[in-house]
């Protein structure tokens, strides 16, 4: 965090000089690691055993918060007796099939009072298409709408029954005991014990502990289960909702998160709705049915008038109830469309144009070579940027030019470098990692032919429209129908055709149309609770609805801190409703009264019968604690006065998560693909689920029970540096910043140095599968050998902010990671990898692919593909499968 | 120049004479440290802006005369960095200002292995035509199951992250209404 992060590092070493204790845990001694009470080195991708362990820590030794768990999380509901977990499954959970890799999640359901079949046959139909919910990164849609629970699960608030969720997690965490944990984490028991001490005892009603992680922390195939494990152990511990508390993810660009909630993203829509596919989407009503799921609890039963919104949003007029407000006009999804598969796409020539938007994949994303690869393989690139980037470039100064594999004379790929306007050039929004939108106001005018992506994307919307207006072919109708006419500002205008023609769109306008209005009146609406979905209004996205609220631009308030609360709300705004701590009831027991009076934030307030405190209260205003929700009842009327997890169809906090997730319904240790090492807990080896793209040219290091994999050795991982930014798109350009870092490095031990005769300063470079990159070998003790599995391992550190262009120039990293996803999200595995090290510089030019294709034959890579990706023994494959053959003939006897 | 001469404007004198013994404060000032004015306090105007590198969100002063930017600075009054700002964010003003900035449009031909200069409004109508054929090309009604899908395979885009959240509304919005479904940003990565 101090690395990366800096300044928000600067709240705990607050939080530090009043008492808090910092614990850093990383492979590798930083910044972070110089100021914390306690640094623990742990091996690279073996987080869960670790954050396992300190989960058994605390259901063995019964250290939970046990008034908070009951009420708010779901540990006293029963699961159904169908489900297996994966210490009988040797890895696997019940329902899987190992043909397509997937799970039928028809076993992990609740048992519910009446009709238990039936019941877990719904439930679970959410899931039904498991592989194309992967394909499609559907476990985002599910994080974002929610656990859908119908009628009443049965539950045991004594905690006592064997298949209550409290005893089924403390089962299945209770192999991860301190010996495991010291032999899969490489951390000693000592370490270990302190920290599940530190951790315990600053829970509770008194005291509250955070957990912070930065984003390399998703860029594993079991990405999203990280987070589960430190979700599960949060709500055990009571942290969530609470002051001090909580899972902050750290994320790394500016808005990140605002490019997430309102997404340029394949899978999602505005707000968290899905993008529509055929199967469940064919009607407006169907797609609004499966996200709110009727019968469920919370405020996703108002699906019907976000989406109604957001169509009144785009399509204006056009969109009536008739025509189900041109529902029909949104393009479907059928599979996985990410960003990888894409660009093996672009390898295989299926993609003719591509635009890339102040982002330089040719060095930030996975698999360098392949990213460059694909863009060579293009019709025409679209590069809108500060600097010429290496994605502008490649053509003539790719790592593949030396190579041979561009001929920039044979590459047919049109570039068009468009200078861009800078963040101090353009007015708009920021969402920061704390959900917060800030305004930005703007400074001066973008020099040049300079201009924002706002003003690109409105006049390239424009003229395609022009382009086709006589056109009387259907599907153009969403274009021409679109509500596209945003008001522009006279300045930056350019050309004989003057201001209204070129003109920059007003970012203010859309930002209200984002907020949401009364479609008869222009008012601005101030709270979600306030959309229909009878079309009379229309909001671009639902959950920033209110920033706009009074007709006031919220995120664009900037009262001194010094002149406002420690909570400050009056500086800029944070969705939704300017909550600043989300589902903070928790904060409160379930009477209303804050846990202790140290840890007050808000309460219900018994004369003004309503709930208040030092942030808006994340639940309905007046809704007291004591009420309990009519029978029959669902949506916001469902929730009762303890259910504080509002967006959840239980509105209980998930320790077990019976749908939405791929590969699972709790967390479990899988080695990362590329490991040397066997799993030591069970014969399935790494994520059976994980999105798999193996190809002759996605080739990935053989790992155990693969043969070959010492070949590669070392575990290398890698991060940021303070100094620079992601691809070094927005600092390798910089004389300040290239000289406080000016070149690529490979940090190693003292140890691996003197194994592999790397010399402090002289060069190394580092081989995998996919490439090798060189850097200048860094020797220091911030990285130390570790003791795992009986053995030493070695792991290797570097940067991944350089590449061929900008004042500095290196290799990329990110050159050495092959594409492998995470099944919920497809994101990829790029902090951990298998490499060999070796002294002195790289071969050059077409050495360079003869080096690594020597490596490739050492280690059978060719031979084996495909890689077997289910490890566990035939018997146990047999008999998950069979759990869900089992649901299926209950399903078709009722 | 008579001054020079003259022992009197000598620090150690006014260190001797002012009390500032040490010779840390007034006496050793000079009068061109007390005429040189902060680039902060003579700037026309201050626009308030926030960070363009990580997701912290440190607010930012952004000084300008003449309409260039002269000064970028930490916000004191944000709570979130108090007026703070790290080694990327305090290089802010580099990035901005940096003479390595494109400012005209670069294009390059097919085959082609140089660099050709093309005016914006030229530079718009051929991505507009392209996008356009792209869009019509690689169309599909139905897909290979024969599902109604009405969506273009020919056209993706990555980015976002460090656009605003009018921007990337604006670009979902458009992809969208074009039927262009691989649309993506850092967040997958």
């Amino acid at each position: 965090m101090a690395e990366a992060h800096p300044v928000g590092f600067q709240w705990v070493v607050e939080a530090q000089n009043r008492g808090a204790k910092v614990i850093h845990v990383d492979p590798r001694f930083t910044r972070t690691s110089a100021v914390a009470d306690k640094h623990v080195p742990i091996r690279v991708g073996s987080d869960i055993a670790f954050l396992g362990g300190i989960i058994s820590y605390v259901l063995e030794n019964g250290l939970d918060f046990r008034d908070y768990v009951v009420n708010y999380t779901n540990a006293a509901t029963i699961v159904s007796d169908r489900f297996e977990d994966t210490d009988d499954l040797d890895g696997l959970f019940s329902g899987f099939d190992p043909d397509k890799r997937t799970y039928d999640p028809t076993s992990w359901q609740y048992d519910v009072e009446d009709e238990p079949g039936q019941q877990s046959a719904a439930q679970a139909d959410d899931s039904e298409e498991t592989q194309e919910q992967r394909d499609s990164a559907a476990g985002m849609q599910h994080e974002a709408h929610g656990m859908q629970v119908e009628g009443k699960p049965r539950r045991d608030e004594t905690l006592q029954h064997p298949r209550c969720v409290y005893q089924v997690l403390r089962r299945h965490f209770a192999r991860y005991t301190p010996e495991v944990v010291e032999q899969t984490c490489g951390v000693s028991q000592a370490d270990f014990l302190e920290v599940c001490r530190a951790w315990t005892e600053n829970s509770g009603r008194e005291r509250t502990t955070a957990l912070v992680y930065s984003v390399g922390w998703t860029q594993h195939s079991v990405g999203v289960q990280y987070i589960r494990t430190g979700a599960i152990l949060q709500l055990l511990l009571g942290n969530m909702g609470r002051p001090g508390g909580g899972i902050m993810a750290l994320r790394g660009h500016a808005s990140i998160q605002g490019s997430t909630d309102i997404p340029t993203l394949f899978n999602i829509l505005p707000g968290y709705l899905p993008m529509p596919n055929p199967d469940q989407h064919a009607t407006l009503g169907d797609y609004v049915d499966s996200i709110r799921n009727p019968g469920s609890k919370g405020f996703w039963s108002k699906a019907d008038a976000y989406t109604v919104s957001l169509l009144k949003a785009y399509w204006g007029e056009a969109a009536t109830p008739d025509n189900d407000f041109c529902f029909d006009y949104l393009p479907k999804i059928t599979g996985d469309h990410g960003t990888y598969r894409t660009v093996l796409d672009m390898i295989d020539g299926k993609v003719s144009g591509y635009f890339l938007l102040g982002q330089n994949p040719a060095v930030g994303s996975a698999h360098g070579r392949a990213q460059r690869l694909g863009m060579a393989n293009l019709d025409w690139l679209v590069v809108r940027d500060l600097f010429e980037i290496e994605s502008a470039s490649f053509w003539k100064d790719a790592p593949e030019v030396a190579t041979g594999e561009i001929v920039p004379e044979e590459c047919a790929t049109e570039v068009f470098l468009f200078p861009a306007a800078s963040y101090a050039e353009k007015e708009g929004t920021f969402t920061q990692t704390q959900r917060m939108l800030q305004w930005r106001e703007k400074a001066v005018d973008p020099p040049g032919d300079c201009r924002s992506e706002l003003w690109f994307f409105y006049h390239l919307g424009r003229m395609v429209r022009e382009r086709l207006a006589d056109s009387t072919d259907d599907r153009d109708r969403p274009l021409l129908d679109l509500a596209w006419d945003y008001p522009v500002h006279d300045e930056g205008a350019l050309g004989s055709e003057g201001a209204q023609a070129w003109g920059e769109p007003s970012a203010e306008a859309v930002l209200k149309e984002i907020n949401g209005y009364d479609v008869a009146t222009g008012r601005p609406l101030s709270s979600f609770v306030e959309m229909k979905a009878d079309g009379s209004t229309a909001g671009g996205c639902w959950i920033y609805t209110g920033v706009f609220a009074d007709g006031v631009n919220q995120a664009n308030r900037r009262k001194s801190r010094h002149d406002q609360s420690f909570v400050a709300p009056e500086w800029g705004w944070a969705w939704p409703m300017n909550r600043r701590i989300l589902y903070n009831r928790a904060s409160a027991d379930p009477d209303g009264k804050p846990w202790s009076e140290r840890k007050a934030y808000v309460w219900w307030d018994e004369e003004q019968q309503q709930w208040v405190g030092d942030d808006v209260p994340d639940f309905e205003k007046t809704k007291p604690p004591s009420y309990r929700a009519p029978e029959g009842s669902d949506g916001i009327e469902a929730i009762e006065g303890i259910d504080p997890f509002i967006m959840q169809g239980d509105g209980k906090g998930a320790l077990y998560v019976p749908q939405g997730l791929i590969d699972g319904p709790m967390p479990t240790h899988y080695e990362p693909v590329e490991s040397p090492f066997r799993n030591p807990l069970y014969g399935q080896q790494a994520n059976p689920t994980r999105m798999d793209y193996r190809r002759d040219d996605n080739p990935m290091n053989p790992a155990p029970p693969e043969e070959h994999s010492d070949v590669f050795p070392f575990v290398f991982t890698t991060s940021r540096l303070t100094e620079h930014h992601t691809a070094g798109g927005m600092s390798r350009y910089l004389e300040h910043l290239a000289e406080l870092q000016p070149e690529m490095f490979v940090e190693v031990s003292p140890t691996l140095a003197r194994e592999r005769g790397l010399e402090h300063m002289g060069w190394c470079h580092v081989v995998t599968a996919r490439s090798a990159v060189e850097g200048r070998v860094l020797v220091t003790e911030r990285l130390r050998p570790l003791r795992v599995e009986g053995r030493t391992v070695h792991q290797v550190w570097m940067p991944y902010h350089w590449g061929g262009g900008g004042l500095v120039t290196g290799d990329s990293a990110n050159d050495l990671f092959g594409i492998t996803l995470d099944p919920n999200v497809l994101i990829q595995e790029s902090k951990v990898g298998t490499c060999d090290v070796r002294p002195g510089r790289r071969p050059t030019g077409p050495a360079l692919r003869e080096l690594v294709a020597d490596y490739g034959r050492r280690a059978g890579i060719g031979d084996q593909l495909p890689a077997r990706i289910v490890t566990a023994s035939a018997d146990a494959q047999a008999r998950s499968l069979a759990a869900a053959e089992t649901s299926d003939d209950d399903q078709e006897g009722q | 120049m008579a001054e020079s001469r003259s022992l009197l404007p000598w620090p150690v004198l006014r260190q001797l004479t002012s009390g500032d013994l040490l010779g840390r404060g007034k006496a050793v000032r000079s009068r061109r440290t007390d005429e040189v004015e902060p680039r902060t306090s003579t700037a026309d105007r201050v626009a308030r802006s926030v960070c363009p590198y990580c997701a912290v969100g440190c607010g930012q002063k952004i000084f300008v005369k003449d309409e260039k930017i002269v000064q970028i600075e930490g916000d004191p009054d944000s709570p979130v960095n108090r007026g703070r700002l790290c080694p990327k964010g305090s290089a802010s003003k580099n990035l901005v200002t940096s003479s390595l900035r494109e400012t005209t449009i670069k294009y390059r031909r097919p085959h082609g292995t140089e660099w050709e200069d093309l005016d914006l409004t030229t530079a718009m109508e051929m991505v507009a035509d392209r996008v356009v054929k792209s869009r019509r090309d690689a169309w599909q009604e139905l897909d290979e199951k024969d599902r109604r899908v009405r969506r273009t395979m020919g056209i993706a885009s990555l980015g976002g992250a460090t656009l605003d959240n009018e921007e990337n509304y604006l670009i979902k919005k458009l992809f969208t209404a074009m039927g262009a479904i691989q649309i993506e940003n850092q967040a997958r990565i």
